[in-house]
């Protein structure tokens, strides 16, 4: 159903039966999914299903056991966070998007700064990069007096904000966000939901790993659930309930009896 | 009531998430803030408690020759400090190097350029190794470059005996140097026709043969300016400045930005390893000799003076202008108590009050920019 919308172009992130080892302990054993242009694919988990482990194979953080990894229909090894972002790939993890103590545009162009002069006096074009800094948060409406300040000085959505406006600036075909509103209050998190919705119109893909079903019904448009290491299951929107999804992802019917019993508020 | 409220939604219209940023905050977002205004309190007392001739050209330049050695040091320190490691080797570093120089030049029979560049590039290999060490066994810089003020400091006495063949101090450097346009770079005083012009029309003072009091500006001061400008436009300018406060700042976060941490962190081992080996030949050349004693307790010397110039320890943030002018507080308190009323044995006492004073204060001051609370 889901694939009728995509079948046509290449994934653009295909991963096949992923297996990592980490020594004796099996962190994925054996997980599938892919995502296409302009959708939103939420990884859904419980602690210990493997989500960080796949995120960070993505993200070139750790190279795969074993496992077909595939960026637009090629096979690609990443031995580096660099090597992925090369390719398109950038990951805002959850609490280490930002530097606090550094100025919103030194972060937004930390490790790709424009540079200007001839070598040895070759320096930052910081006109060029508070312009453009200026520009793009008021593209995600975050009006900043002065992209000088701190990020420290933003809002936690902000920051989650400013970290995905600064990759989808930067070119990436595909974000994965780790969790980006686990952390954030009701009004932060629906600014954060809306702009992810704004990034996949724009025809990103998006990873979007939660284990927040609501949060993920609102934006996702396809959902893969991981037990254990492995791939529960991956459904489209239209073909499965949030609370199928709740219960798919605690692995069984108890949440339901413990849902009943607190009156439905899980 | 209503006017109270129009007036609250009129003043917050141009952004309602931003507070307006005053005056104040924003010059509290400087970090040299602390050490601008803790050099003009030193003023200040020194302008009432000392001789006023503390603050003659002679005095000052009194005070700016062992500032601007401490302040090259600072500098280099403080940039490493800004990049999240310490090395607490840069005194042993300084005894150390200055042996191979003295040595390469007088047991070796080499010239000076040869000296200077091999004595540089040792500095720097040896940095580099610090750094590595530190890298690749993911242990506190604070306990690698412990070892290394040890391994260093002994290595030094060693190869003082070897060299004199017995004694702890190599003298005879002054004969073998030779007067020269390079050993003018590192030594003595510059502006020398400057001074005497000054001398003779009576805008400085002279002693009574119509010499001037003072000869000129020390080198070393003129390379402490320099040495600030470069460090303070690389960290301000360039893309390795934006990497420093980004490796010192969190470093996980930095290299999955792309930054190369690791090379950022070795670089500045080495440069601050450097910076030892200039101080060592500046003041090898100078004093025409070297000893075991060189450059003794100047590691926590140069931390202190760079904490004061508002880098924090736990790295990302700092300045170099921060440094400068911590490094001449540093030279203005242990030489101007001495045209004071007060022992200088107060010295101490006062220096470890002022890192206390610039800890805290620093604290508040990053509490402020990052909006924690």
């Amino acid at each position: 159903m889901a694939d009728s919308k995509t079948a046509m172009s290449t994934p653009v992130i295909e991963v096949n039966n992923v297996v990592k080892h980490y020594g004796s302990v099996i962190a994925l054993s054996g997980v599938s999914m892919k995502v296409s242009q302009g959708e939103v694919l939420c990884l859904l988990g419980d602690n210990g299903a493997g989500k960080s482990t796949l995120i960070k194979t993505l993200s070139g953080v750790v190279r795969p056991t074993s496992g077909d990894f595939l960026v637009e229909g090629k096979p690609v090894t990443f031995n580096s966070p660099r090597d992925a972002l090369d390719a398109g790939i950038a990951t805002v993890y959850q609490d280490l998007a930002m530097i606090p103590l550094m100025s919103i545009t030194r972060n937004f162009f930390m490790g790709r700064e424009p540079l200007k002069g001839i070598p040895p006096f070759r320096h930052i074009d910081f006109k060029h990069c508070h312009t453009v800094t200026h520009e793009e948060m008021r593209k995600i409406g975050i009006d900043i007096r002065d992209p000088n300040q701190a990020v420290g000085t933003l809002s936690g959505g902000e920051r989650q904000c400013v970290a995905i406006a600064r990759a989808v600036y930067f070119g990436a075909k595909v974000l994965i966000l780790d969790e980006p509103t686990s952390a954030l209050g009701v009004a932060q998190t629906s600014m954060v939901l809306k702009y992810i919705h704004q990034v996949q119109q724009k025809g990103l893909g998006v990873i979007f790993i939660t284990h927040n079903v609501r949060h993920a019904y609102a934006v996702g448009s396809r959902f893969t659930v991981l037990n254990r290491g492995k791939t529960l299951g991956t459904c489209a929107k239209g073909e499965i309930s949030i609370d199928e999804l709740q219960n798919m992802m605690a692995g069984g019917k108890e949440l339901q009896t413990l849902s009943d019993e607190l009156g439905g508020t899980i | 009531m209503a006017q109270i409220e129009q007036q609250t939604t009129v003043a917050a219209k141009p952004d309602e998430r931003i507070r307006q940023v005053g005056f104040l905050t924003h010059m509290m977002r400087r970090p040299e803030l602390g050490a601008v205004a803790g050099l003009v309190l030193v003023v200040v007392f020194f302008f009432f408690a000392a001789d006023p001739s503390m603050f003659s050209l002679s005095g000052l330049m009194t005070i700016l020759a062992p500032a601007s050695q401490l302040g090259i040091l600072a500098i280099a320190a403080s940039l490493l400090m800004i990049g999240g490691e310490f090395d607490l080797s840069i005194g042993s570093m300084v005894a150390f190097t200055g042996l191979i120089f003295g040595a390469l030049l007088t047991n070796f029979g080499q010239p000076l350029w040869i000296s200077i560049v091999f004595t540089l590039m040792l500095a720097a290999v040896m940095g580099a190794v610090n750094g590595q060490i530190v890298i690749r066994t993911r242990l506190p810089s604070f306990i690698v470059t412990l070892a290394f003020l040890f391994i260093l400091r002994g290595l030094t006495l060693v190869g003082l005996k070897w060299a004199t063949g017995g004694s702890t101090e190599l003298r005879g450097i002054e004969d073998v140097v030779g007067d020269g346009l390079l050993r003018q770079v590192f030594s003595g005083v510059a502006f020398q026709p400057l001074f005497n012009w000054l001398a003779e029309h009576d805008l400085i003072e002279k002693f009574d043969n119509g010499v001037p009091k003072v000869a000129g500006v020390p080198v070393s001061v003129l390379w402490f300016v320099g040495i600030t400008g470069a460090a303070t436009w690389m960290l301000l300018r360039t893309r390795v400045g934006n990497w420093i406060f980004a490796a010192g700042g969190d470093p996980v976060a930095a290299r999955n930005s792309g930054v190369p941490v690791d090379r950022v962190k070795t670089g500045l081992f080495a440069l601050t390893a450097c910076a030892a080996a200039l101080v060592a030949i500046i003041t090898v050349l100078d004093a025409g000799s070297t000893d075991a004693r060189r450059g003794f307790q100047k590691e926590f010397e140069a931390i202190i003076a760079a904490v004061i110039g508002g880098s924090l320890l736990t790295g990302g943030y700092g300045s170099a202008i921060g440094a400068f002018f911590g490094a001449i507080i540093f030279g203005l308190v242990s030489i101007g108590l001495t045209y004071t009323q007060f022992d200088s044995d107060w010295f101490q006492v006062f220096l470890g009050s002022m890192l206390l004073l610039a800890v805290l204060f620093n604290n508040f001051i990053r509490r402020k920019v990052t909006g924690e609370r």
